[in-house]
């Protein structure tokens, strides 16, 4: 699903994020990825969903080069990624309904399929109650679930996560975090970048941890 | 400003949609009922963000208003410059006389062959329309309006000779042509003398000339004000928006998705402002309407003052519009390729 060959990202300031990077994920797996700040999660996250590209090497995503696409297909690229963000990054004006139909207004569905979705997408996180709400009526961590089911609502075949129980306490950590393996059950890749190592160590997946831009450690806890 | 309430209406599935029971019926047409269908998508998100962007402006209204003012002011100036030229146009129309040429023909010339020559005169391609004034309708016209006509009777004989009044066609009244007319006329057999008022014409022509050059100069200047003015405005409203923009890109928003509601608010800022401005200029209208009324009752003319005709309001209001679009255009062009994740 995911395939790093040998990647470099070099900022132009001259700052090294990624060496020489190689790993793989396969279609259906379920990783974490950790390390101190820093040590390129946040760069790495970038690379697969295009706001960066890579200074050398290749990004394969789905079997796509991604130094392929051209910017002006970006856009479509990304609608086949769910991306979780750590501060979640709901609008406030909008009612979580609205907020979780976003990417499927912009892919242009149907109205009535937008409808079905939102609420399916809704259901799986357990906030259909809340449709009518504005985001800033609800908990942290439910606000990070209206983030998830917006990510999950095209349903994409990659869902990436970054940080996002960064701000919570460790039980609606270990709630979100089992949402996510939820939807991987039913097929979805999923990657995670956390530095919350006691929370992932009790999680049984696959923890790739990097430093200073290099794979140091590959293992299943 | 992507999504708007209506849709909550409708989400509940209807079963008896059209493009629906075709789909089944006519397993053919698949690929045309898709198309039609995102066409449709297409239209009904173009609409809903047409309106979203138009709520959005109203939903703060009094800084919409100012806006709004300001440009309808802006193009109120050239409009007004404009309405004020056609009257004044139409006005001179009327005075069309002033640029008609008096041809006193030789006294010997009958009436026969002065209505030949009128005749003549009249096929020529300059010439709109000759009137032939006999000497005696001349007599009789100079009696009744000089006051001697007890005095004529003192005369043996007519001392006036006939009168072709050329009216010289108005559409290609040009000063030169109406002057090459005149020579023409002069050098026409059994004709005494032949008579223009150059000098009034002259200035009336030249006048309107520069009235037109000073509207046109006045409207691309004030356009350009009016193109800044939203351009600047929707940059403002881009700024405020920048976490929203960035979070609709990351989801996978082509540019023309998140420029779209931008550009519907300069149309709606342009819009609102030709509207107003046409509001404006017709007050103005009515204001004077009322003493030019009394002026021209002073002078026993017949005019009233015309407003901006119907095909005038509606380029005034596709031309605002359109400067909205233009401004707009600009500022995302400028600041929404900025405003990328990172």
């Amino acid at each position: 699903m995911i395939n790093f060959e040998q990647v470099t990202k070099r900022y132009e300031d001259g700052y090294e994020a990624l060496n020489e990077l190689t790993f793989r994920v396969a279609q259906g797996e379920m990783a974490f990825l950790t390390g101190h700040s820093g040590a390129g999660k946040s760069t790495l996250l970038k690379l697969i969903m295009l706001m960066e590209r890579s200074t050398r090497g290749k990004v394969i995503v789905s079997g796509r080069d991604l130094g392929d696409i051209k910017r002006r297909k970006v856009p479509f690229y990304r609608r086949n990624i769910g991306l979780v963000f750590q501060d979640h990054q709901l609008l406030f004006d909008r009612s979580v309904f609205d907020n979780v139909a976003l990417p499927l207004i912009i892919s242009g569905a149907q109205p009535r399929e937008i409808g079905r979705r939102v609420r399916a997408a809704l259901d799986k996180v357990g906030l259909l109650s809340k449709e009518k709400l504005l985001p800033l009526a609800l908990s942290g961590g439910e606000q990070q679930r209206v983030g998830i089911a917006r990510a999950v609502v095209n349903k994409p075949a990659l869902l990436l996560a970054d940080e996002p129980t960064g701000n919570l306490d460790p039980e609606l950590s270990t709630e979100i975090m089992r949402l996510f393996e939820q939807f991987n059950q039913v097929g979805v890749t999923v990657m995670i970048a956390t530095h919350d190592l006691s929370l992932i160590a009790r999680l049984r997946h696959r923890i790739l941890t990097l430093q200073q831009g290099r794979l140091i450690s590959d293992a299943t806890s | 400003m992507w999504l708007t309430k209506e849709r909550r209406g409708q989400r509940e599935p209807r079963p008896n949609r059209q493009p629906e029971r075709r789909k089944v019926e006519k397993g053919a047409s698949h690929g045309a009922v898709g198309r039609n269908y995102r066409v449709k998508n297409y239209l009904t998100h173009h609409r809903q963000v047409a309106k979203e962007s138009l709520l959005r402006l109203l939903a703060t209204p009094l800084s919409s208003l100012m806006t709004w003012l300001v440009i309808a002011i802006a193009l109120t100036l050239p409009v007004g410059l404009f309405v004020f030229l056609q009257n004044a146009q139409q006005l001179s129309q009327e005075w069309d006389d002033a640029a008609q040429i008096s041809v006193y023909l030789e006294q010997q010339l009958n009436e026969k062959q002065g209505r030949k020559m009128a005749l003549h005169v009249e096929s020529w391609e300059a010439v709109q329309q000759v009137r032939y004034i006999s000497p005696g309708e001349a007599l009789e016209d100079f009696k009744r309006s000089s006051g001697f006509g007890d005095a004529l009777q003192y005369l043996n004989e007519n001392p006036l000779p006939a009168v072709l009044v050329v009216s010289p066609r108005t559409d290609s009244a040009d000063l030169q042509t109406t002057q090459k007319l005149l020579e023409q006329i002069q050098s026409l057999p059994d004709v005494e003398q032949a008579q223009l008022d150059l000098q009034w014409v002259d200035r009336l022509f030249r006048i309107m000339a520069l009235g037109q050059r000073l509207a046109l100069t006045l409207g691309l200047l004030l356009g350009v004000a009016v193109l800044l003015v939203i351009g600047n405005t929707v940059r403002l409203a881009i700024e405020s928006r920048r976490a929203e923009i960035v979070v609709v890109k990351l989801v996978g928003a082509t540019d023309a998705f998140v420029r779209r509601p931008f550009l519907y608010m300069g149309i709606w800022y342009g819009l609102g402002g030709g509207l107003l401005a046409w509001l404006m200029v017709n007050l103005v209208i009515f204001w004077l309407s009322g003493s030019v009324a009394e002026l021209v009752a002073a002078y026993d003319g017949e005019f009233g003052l015309s407003g901006l005709g119907f095909l005038a309001t509606l380029l005034l209001w596709l031309s605002s519009a359109l400067l909205g679009l233009l401004g707009a255009w600009l500022a995302v062009g400028r600041h929404l390729s900025k405003i990328e994740p990172k």
